[in-house]
């Protein structure tokens, strides 16, 4: 299989194309990459979320944050009926006010794929699928690709796919390299597009900042669309810091390289405290080109309550409480 | 229910970018009453100067007055030493554990008092609230709780049983950290069982005399700390007074150098912390963006008015290009201006003396053939600015090199080798402080070891904490502040 020159093209030119032509080259690399100060980036995240986001700041950031909601429901208990409500809820957030925001894209199953299409046509709202036998990912390759192309069949217009966390954890990082190429061209429509990718690291298992940093690149030199932090559905799932350092690496790799690369932090975002806490990041880190619902996403569920409950705060001085909402 | 609609246009593309920060004031009102006119205090009362001048303190940032304050006479010293001596009998006899009762309950309604105390502070000085608020004031909380838990404990000290205090402390402190300068010299003097006549700075002497009003809210018996308010003269006056027992000074090398011919062959105790020009180095395998962040932290926090700041910036030859474009662009997102909002990272510099200063060492600098840089930003009309600067393309050789510039200026030079980074580091006739970073744990070991700095810090600058003792080498001064080495300077040992 031809990798590099064929899957990550905005690559060529930047003396990066050789890099992942064998597993020496990646590995010394990665490696290569400077390390992370644990302390001080934490401390840097830290003095980000002392931010104070007030007034007008305010009502554009949530507004923004509603527009960059990936709406998510990923349970074992999906039913088309839930899909529905969702789909419905990410149309129409806020039934009272018409002036709200649409969430950028609905996260489902595969199999919720072609429920969710149907409920959101006619709206620009992109479907998204969890792939490669997410969360946990411990499926053969085959397996895997089928799975990606079974929901891009669906209409999937984005994937979500997961990686091989024991193979980066053992230091197989050709193989993980390897693996989202792989994925990337199953993502191959009829007609010769792609569905978007988003390579979700599931930052809680890979546990050091230094390695948040390497995936980071090896994911973006293999061709992501997106870089995710979490599936939600492990122990730890997106925080400040390791946002902050992703969002540091999507800045390096397109310095190095020209391309732009989206961030999509996930689970365990919850009130629209935390949302200003990471358009702060944003903001302050890469500035306006990344302040769109195309490149910066939020894997949410709960969160857009929280940001309809405080835009009706804004909007009428009031608190209204948690019945004024919809819960789907 | 009808709703009024208050957001009109959230995406409306403002000034500085999609995402810019509407005000974020914190409330001057916070501060409290600032009275027209101030006295000293002096045995538990705040009591009128035996003289008639008075001084004005400014809020750096607008340039109004924001209160009179009296110039010290040497008989208002004298009266204020008369008091702490009055009081020292009593004080230096009490249990350790009854001395700590009143430091504990001083660091508590610090705590309380805190938003008063941080708005306060940022009004006098001119430093942003975010510093006063989640640095200065917590820290100034930090040392009273820190000191108060040694208060009897000194037997286990390491100076042998009942290590005895010196009696009355004089300590004139400088204005880049009002209170908690304070802090760092009562502190420790109260512990011990001496009694203290304070001199703040003459830019900023407000939130040392809401210090009084503290003290005698926590009923701390009269006399034991004592402010007398006043430029250089009162100092002099202070230091000189036969009936003080111990110095203590922080501020400039050349005042620092006169207390200590002033006291040469008296059988007073002098402490010194002076200035600095603090060598940050940047290795080639140092976590860049933490590095960034640590340059960042090192020199333009508090406007880089730090005795400790990171003003030089040494920086392995082979990384250079890619350091600095990150430093520039990070500098690019500071954001500078109304000390009050919360927002603010770079607040006023604080009194047009310094500022003046700063102006002539970076126009010296230019002169001299450095390369300067400031990123775009706009500054307020009124009051004392100073943009974030950094010179290229410095040489030992070059006044802002040498210098303490005292400001948010930061000069970088180049090093090809460990060597030569420790060779130019050392290369001032200062020693306060020194900043590592590598990723290389032998590499901060082999390189702290040579460096001839009485703080050195690795992959963080500029972290400050009570256990932790502070000083200098060389010109920088003697005697340690905080931690069981900052007790000695306090006791007759």
């Amino acid at each position: 299989m031809s990798t590099v020159a064929a899957n990550a093209p905005g690559v060529a030119g930047s003396g990066l194309q050789d890099v992942a032509a064998s597993e020496a080259s990646l590995r010394r690399f990665l490696h290569g990459l400077p390390g992370v100060d644990q302390v001080g980036l934490e401390a840097r995240a830290a003095t980000l979320g002392t931010r104070s986001i007030k007034t007008t700041a305010k009502a554009y950031a949530i507004d923004l944050a509603i527009s960059m909601i990936d709406l998510t429901t990923l349970e074992g208990a999906d039913t088309v009926g839930k899909v529905r409500a969702l789909c419905a809820k990410g149309r129409t957030p806020d039934p009272t006010d018409p002036t709200t925001p649409r969430v950028a894209a609905i996260c489902v199953y595969p199999d919720m794929v072609a429920t969710a299409k149907d409920a959101l046509k006619g709206t620009d709202i992109q479907v998204a699928s969890v792939a490669t036998a997410f969360p946990a990912g411990r499926v053969a390759l085959p397996v895997k690709l089928a799975d990606t192309a079974d929901a891009v069949a669906a209409g999937a217009d984005e994937i979500d796919m997961v990686i091989d966390r024991g193979a980066f954890l053992s230091g197989r990082y050709f193989d993980v390299y390897n693996e989202i190429v792989a994925v990337k061209e199953a993502c191959k429509r009829a007609d010769g597009s792609y569905a978007h990718l988003k390579v979700i690291f599931e930052t809680g298992e890979l546990q050091t900042y230094d390695n948040v940093r390497r995936v980071s690149w090896l994911a973006m030199l293999a061709g992501a669309d997106f870089i995710k932090t979490s599936t939600g559905k492990v122990a730890v799932n997106a925080t400040p810091p390791v946002t902050l350092l992703m969002l540091e690496a999507v800045r390096d790799f397109r310095a190095a390289t020209g391309v732009q690369v989206g961030v999509k932090p996930a689970g365990g975002i919850k009130t629209t405290k935390d949302a200003m806490k990471y358009l702060v990041m944003v903001n302050e880190t890469l500035g306006d080109d990344w302040l769109t619902p195309h490149w910066f996403r939020f894997g949410a569920s709960s969160l857009l309550n929280d940001l309809l409950m405080q835009r009706q705060k804004l909007a009428t001085g009031r608190y209204s409480g948690p019945d004024y909402v919809t819960v789907d | 229910m009808a709703k009024k609609k208050n957001i009109e246009e959230p995406a409306a593309k403002p000034a500085g970018g999609l995402f810019a920060y509407a005000p974020a004031p914190e409330s001057p009102a916070a501060a409290g009453d600032i009275a027209t006119s101030y006295g000293h205090f002096i045995g538990g009362e705040f009591v009128d100067s035996s003289g008639s001048e008075a001084l004005k303190t400014v809020n750096p940032a607008t340039e109004q007055v924001l209160a009179e304050f009296a110039q010290g006479t040497d008989e208002d010293v004298d009266r204020a030493v008369a008091a702490a001596r009055r009081a020292f009998a009593d004080w230096s006899a009490l249990p350790g554990s009854e001395r700590a009762k009143y430091l504990f309950r001083i660091a508590r309604i610090i705590q309380e008092r805190g938003r008063e105390l941080a708005v306060l502070e940022s009004i006098d000085n001119g430093k942003p609230i975010r510093e006063t608020r989640d640095f200065d004031i917590p820290t100034v909380a930090a040392w009273f709780f820190y000191y108060a838990g040694w208060a009897d404990k000194l037997d286990y000290a390491g100076y042998g049983a009942n290590p005895r205090p010196l009696g009355v402390a004089g300590q004139v402190i400088p204005w880049n950290f009002p209170l908690m300068m304070l802090a760092w010299k009562i502190a420790p003097a109260l512990a011990t069982g001496n009694t203290v006549v304070l001199k703040p700075a003459e830019t900023t002497p407000l939130t040392a005399l809401r210090f009084a009003d503290i003290c005698r809210q926590a009923g701390l018996p009269k006399g034991v700390v004592n402010i007398v308010t006043g430029d250089g003269r009162t100092g002099a006056a202070l230091t000189a007074h036969p009936d003080v027992n111990k110095v203590a000074f922080t501020g400039s090398t050349p005042v620092g150098r006169a207390i200590a011919k002033q006291l040469a062959g008296s059988r007073k105790k002098l402490s010194l912390e002076l200035g600095g020009k603090a060598a940050n180095i940047v290795f080639d395998d140092a976590p860049i963006d933490q590095a960034v962040e640590g340059i960042v932290n090192g020199i333009f926090f508090n406007q880089g008015h730090v005795c400790c700041a990171g003003s030089r910036l040494l920086v392995q030859e082979s990384i250079q290009d890619e350091l600095l474009d990150a430093l520039k662009r990070r500098m690019s997102t500071l954001r500078v201006g109304d000390p009050l909002d919360k927002n603010t990272d770079i607040g006023a510099i604080n009194s047009a003396a310094q500022l003046a200063r700063i102006t002539e060492l970076t126009d010296a600098g230019e002169a001299e053939g450095a390369d300067r840089w400031s990123p775009e930003c706009e500054l307020p009309g009124n009051g004392f600015w100073f943009k974030p600067t950094i010179f290229t393309g410095v040489s030992q050789a070059h006044r802002i090199a040498q210098e303490e510039i005292f400001g948010p200026v930061l000069s970088v030079l180049t090093f090809r080798t460990p060597d030569e980074a420790v060779a130019k580091a050392n290369n001032t006739p200062f020693g306060l402080s020194a900043g590592i970073w590598t990723e290389k744990g032998s590499r901060i070991l082999w390189t702290a070891n040579r460096l001839k700095a009485g703080v050195v810090w690795a992959n963080t600058f500029n972290k400050f904490d009570p256990t932790s003792p502070f000083g200098g080498y060389k010109e920088s001064g003697y005697g340690r502040e905080g931690g069981r080495h900052g007790l000695e300077a306090y006791l007759d040992v």
